[in-house]
């Protein structure tokens, strides 16, 4: 069963269009990779489903239901989503294991001892239990983002969104975080990425969805959109991107 | 000979000057504090959003005005007319008879505030939306990101011009003598009234107003400076929590 199933999403800014009739979903334990150039939606989509963005048309069914619907609570629908950022988005105000827990304690109303423990069962698969008392501006790109995975992670979502989470980290930690990502893949996460690391796309994908220009131009499993493309325009984005 | 002077005024008159510093102090600072937290107030609520046209849309547009009307008069008027306008003002007009101090905290705390309103909101401003953004995407609504992740920052980036505010107030209470409040001003005023020494009774507050602002500057950047914490970090060795 679909957890969470698009239809018809459409987008625009002002009078730039970035997303048209956009249809997919994402099953559960699936990972799904968005790929496609600069420009060509794949954020937009992401911002879209955990309405950063607030939609301009279509739907977007969670669990069987709409939750573009008016009377839906957004707050509520959105801790079923974790989100990781390419800048990370730390709270700079929070040590790490607190940026952890903040959300547990006043969202989910957990208590500070469950959150606590829930976070440090995180921050220990994504390697940072050591720096629980560090602030963020004390740690490196690489770990920030793990941090961050690992606050996304505390609240248990049914979906975790990546939004190109290494495009901001320099080469040498773009592998720890791709390692970790790689571990909840493996664990059977479900997963929505969107990434313009292609060899990491064809290592964990379950699906792997090219848009271009605000469309779905290809779907598949990676051996066949990644190696085979059947469409134009994946072929030339492929051979720009993979040399 | 002025040294002399100057000496024998402390002597002579040490208890007066100590009590007008002691309320150019008292005044100043309880005046920051409570100006700090109306600017709070503004900067908050010229920062909420309302997506949709409605009651709540149109209300807070009205409020919203009416308190930029308040930071606009404010800062556009003197402080020395506004101490005039407030107490005698209100006296005669609504018979309202204030006790010349709380006259002046108020003066001073609405001119404060009128400036920190603006500090605020650029406080707010300043912090990078994605961590707005982040916070939404765990499920936190407007005011906990406002209280939990927001506000925390803004308090630790306006402090330096909060301290600068302090120190202004420090020196700007000396114009609340128009109504009588026994601050340094006064009180040196009243000595050198007395002994027709002008130079060393004023020498005598100026190095008061010195001192009393620059260990309010210290005092702040060393508070800035523990708030902030050391930059490196140790790594944990045990187990934590």
């Amino acid at each position: 069963m679909a957890v969470i199933k698009i239809e018809h999403l459409s987008k625009s800014f002002g009078r730039n269009q970035v997303l048209k009739d956009v249809n997919f979903q994402v099953e559960k334990g699936e990972v799904v990779c968005l790929i496609g150039s600069s420009g060509s939606g794949k954020s937009t989509l992401l911002r879209c489903i955990n309405l950063l963005e607030t939609p301009s048309g279509g739907q977007i069914i969670y669990k069987g239901e709409d939750i573009l619907d008016e009377k839906h609570n957004i707050q509520e629908y959105r801790t079923h989503l974790g989100m990781v950022f390419q800048q990370f988005n730390l709270f700079n105000n929070h040590n790490v294991i607190s940026n952890c827990t903040v959300g547990q304690i006043k969202v989910l109303k957990r208590s500070k001892k469950e959150a606590e423990e829930t976070a440090l069962k995180y921050l220990k698969i994504v390697g940072m239990d050591q720096y629980v008392n560090a602030k963020p501006r004390q740690l490196s790109g690489g770990q920030k983002q793990r941090v961050a995975i690992a606050r996304a992670l505390s609240m248990n979502p049914d979906v975790m969104l990546f939004d190109e989470p290494t495009s901001a980290l320099d080469p040498e930690m773009v592998g720890e975080v791709l390692k970790v990502m790689r571990q909840l893949a493996n664990e059977g996460n479900t997963m929505l990425i969107v990434t313009h690391e292609m060899e990491f796309a064809k290592e964990v994908a379950d699906r792997v969805v090219f848009m271009d220009k605000g469309v779905i131009v290809e779907e598949g499993p990676p051996a066949q959109v990644l190696v085979n493309p059947q469409h134009e325009r994946t072929k030339e984005f492929l051979k720009r991107t993979l040399k | 000979m002025s040294l002399e002077w100057i000496l024998s005024i402390i002597e002579n008159n040490w208890q007066m000057f100590l009590r007008g510093a002691y309320y150019t102090l008292l005044i100043s600072s309880i005046s920051t504090i409570i100006g700090a937290f109306i600017g709070f107030f503004i900067g908050i609520m010229h920062t909420i959003p309302v997506r949709k046209k409605g009651v709540k849309f149109y209300s807070l547009k009205l409020i919203n005005f009416m308190l930029t009307c308040y930071v606009e008069f404010f800062r556009g008027t003197p402080m020395i007319v506004q101490a005039m306008v407030v107490y005698y003002g209100l006296d005669i007009a609504f018979g309202i008879d204030m006790h010349f101090i709380t006259a002046g905290i108020l003066v001073v705390s609405l001119n404060t505030g009128a400036y920190m309103a603006e500090i605020v909101r650029g406080g707010i401003v300043s912090i990078d939306n994605g961590q707005y953004e982040a916070a939404s995407a765990i499920g936190m609504n407007h005011f906990q990101i406002m209280l939990h992740v927001v506000l925390p920052q803004v308090a630790r980036n306006v402090l330096p011009a909060t301290g600068n505010q302090l120190i202004m107030n420090i020196k700007d209470t000396a114009v609340l003598n128009v109504i009588g409040v026994t601050e340094l001003f006064f009180q040196t005023k009243s000595i050198s009234g007395n002994n027709f020494r002008y130079f060393e009774s004023f020498f005598v507050a100026c190095v008061l107003y010195f001192i009393m602002t620059f260990t309010a500057s210290r005092i702040l950047l060393y508070v800035e400076k523990r708030l902030d914490g050391p930059d490196a970090y140790q790594k944990e060795q045990k187990e934590a929590v």
